[in-house]
């Protein structure tokens, strides 16, 4: 019987795969149990879409204190600091907390200084990030960017460092001499999102085969070969 | 006066110790690697570009896909990353599930890397040994979730299906019986003097190579680092128990297959303490929203796979799809030492180190 009520739930739902979450009670007390559940669905789903959503997440994270300045704050604003005083005054662009990360320290760092930016965070005796544990490429349709995830495995600090680009030409600069890791992951957003990476040591396709036109994971990709 | 060359020589993509789809193309001088140069993607699916166009739910089975030989932890990275993002509370008795699944499953992920090891260095039983326990996790997930290696068991806010029955005394079994065959796999093998000979100090590197190349797991712990996440970076509800981070200190193939070992006694240790203090009862799902959209922003989230450090970076722009979804593989970062521990070595210590950093060529290549 809760198979039934699965499929036409299913039916009525606008998303058909979010159907079969909720393991459901059988008999007839399901009927009343769904109901107050559908109560409280709906009112989740209004207070993910009022405007101030992002205040929400995070005062649900710390209900107790949400205005209080995050713990996380001075290690952005020295990271920042450090930054303006030894690389360039105008390599950090922006800095902040990710609330939804759980307050990760994340700084925008123009492109010219980021690799100079990368040794100092690498080397620096208060900074330490000897451990680069991601680095991703995203398309944003009005530009790209590559995000990077370092750890000081020492003091446990995290650091998130965005760099962004142009989508016509995208252009990082390769911090492979920095952390070793790096080789790769460039080698992969490369690949699939066509961002070059000038310093790399053999910036060539890691996933897709050599003669593939274009780049997969960009928004705007069509598939050369129409069989494909 | 003898002429010599260097030879050329392709290992794969179909070859049985690749453990998958994986080609390396080797320049050998006599008998000794000049250089070696790994190629993948004959296993690219496109996941993160399928995701893309597929709402949270839908994407845990691809989760499923990439590491196949622990498909338990890269369902928890998916749902973790999205409750993170929405903020979810996940029901304790779901949490339990979650983390006794995880810890049976690196068990299991363990049993297929010690089986296949040994195959890859020619010892054919240990194989058959390591299967027949896999089988009885195997058998416990079947009766939990009807799949024996694509699972697809977790959910946002929760697990698809709570235990049947009795489900949690097989688990209690299974841990004794399970302490009881390590042992035999310790007389069988630990310290056989030709497996030593095989496997001692090969394949080294020091600290500091492995940090600068991002190893995780066993392969950076090989190196005397005590970096597991279960413990630096607590996730889920692994604070509550009490567990040891085996290291080693010589950084080689036999450091990292005695910390495999113990990983697995580990787990145990962790199993036998979440099956006392298992929730009798409660739900199994949160209270989630009908239609899973997390908030517009980005979260990167990481935990502790068998093979080391799994993430997710999901970036969303508050649809029920993800804008962008990056998975860090560790098997993909790990193979990237590879070609820097071959050069010098003979070409049946490339089968050795090859199989000593444990890869999943489905999660290389994703």
């Amino acid at each position: 019987m809760s198979d039934e009520h699965q499929t036409k739930e299913e039916a009525l739902s606008p998303k058909g795969a979010d159907g079969g979450e909720r393991s459901e009670a059988p008999g007839s007390a399901a009927d009343t149990d769904r109901e107050a559940r559908k109560r409280e669905a709906a009112e989740a789903r209004e207070a993910a879409a009022k405007p101030g959503s992002e205040a929400g997440a995070s005062s649900r994270t710390e209900p107790e204190e949400p205005r209080k300045p995050s713990p996380k704050q001075p290690q952005l604003d020295e990271a920042a600091a450090l930054i303006r005083a030894l690389v360039a005054p105008d390599a950090v662009e922006e800095a902040y907390l990710n609330e939804l990360n759980g307050d990760m320290p994340t700084l925008v760092v123009k492109a010219e200084h980021w690799r100079k930016t990368a040794e100092l965070v690498k080397h620096h005796p208060s900074l330490r990030c000897d451990y680069l544990r991601n680095v991703s490429g995203v398309d944003y349709e009005t530009h790209m960017e590559v995000v990077y995830h370092l750890v000081s495995l020492d003091s446990r600090k995290e650091l998130a460092f965005k760099v962004r680009t142009d989508r016509e030409a995208p252009s990082v600069p390769s911090v492979t001499p920095v952390w070793q890791t790096a080789n790769w992951n460039e080698r992969e957003i490369y690949d699939l999102l066509g961002i070059d990476f000038p310093g790399h040591p053999n910036l060539v396709r890691i996933m897709m085969p050599d003669d593939w036109v274009g780049h997969p994971l960009r928004k705007d990709y069509e598939p050369f070969d129409p069989e494909v | 006066m003898i002429r010599t060359e260097e030879l050329l020589l392709n290992v794969g993509p179909q070859h049985p110790s690749t453990h998958g789809v994986f080609r390396v193309i080797v320049k050998l001088d006599g008998e000794v690697i000049r250089e070696a140069i790994p190629v993948m993607g004959y296993l690219h699916r496109g996941t993160e570009k399928l995701a893309e166009g597929l709402n949270y739910t839908q994407i845990i089975p691809y989760t499923d896909r990439m590491d196949y030989v622990s498909a338990m932890t890269n369902n928890y990275v998916l749902v973790h990353a999205v409750e993170t993002m929405m903020g979810l509370e996940v029901p304790e008795r779901a949490e339990f599930l979650r983390l006794i699944v995880m810890e049976l499953q690196r068990v299991a992920s363990h049993l297929v890397w010690w089986g296949t090891y040994l195959l890859d260095i020619g010892a054919m039983s240990p194989f058959l040994y390591a299967f027949r326990d896999r089988e009885t996790i195997v058998n416990l997930f079947n009766e939990l979730c009807g799949a024996r290696l694509t699972y697809n068991y977790m959910r946002v806010g929760g697990v698809k299906w709570d235990a049947p029955p009795g489900w949690i005394d097989k688990v209690r079994d299974f841990i004794p019986y399970m302490e009881k065959k390590l042992q035999e796999y310790d007389k069988l093998v630990s310290g056989n003097e030709i497996f030593l000979a095989r496997i001692k100090g090969i394949g080294k590197y020091d600290a500091k190579t492995a940090i600068d190349y991002g190893l995780s797991g066993a392969n950076l712990r090989c190196t005397g680092v005590k970096w597991d996440l279960r413990r630096s970076e607590p996730y889920s509800i692994y604070d509550r128990f009490e567990f040891d981070i085996p290291v080693g200190t010589n950084g080689d193939c036999y450091d990292r297959y005695l910390i495999r070992l113990e990983e697995i006694r580990q787990s145990l240790r962790i199993l036998k303490q979440a099956v006392e203090q298992f929730p009798p009862e409660g739900p199994t799902m949160g209270k989630v929203p009908r239609v899973i959209r997390p908030p517009a922003g980005e979260v990167y989230v990481r935990i502790e796979s068998p093979r080391g450090e799994i993430g997710c970076h999901i970036v969303s722009k508050g649809k029920s799809e993800p804008h962008r979804l990056k998975f860090r593989r560790p098997s993909f970062v790990n193979l990237q030492i590879l070609p820097k521990l071959l050069v010098g070595e003979t070409m049946t210590n490339l089968i050795t180190i090859l199989g000593g950093i444990d890869i999943v060529v489905g999660e290389v290549d994703c």
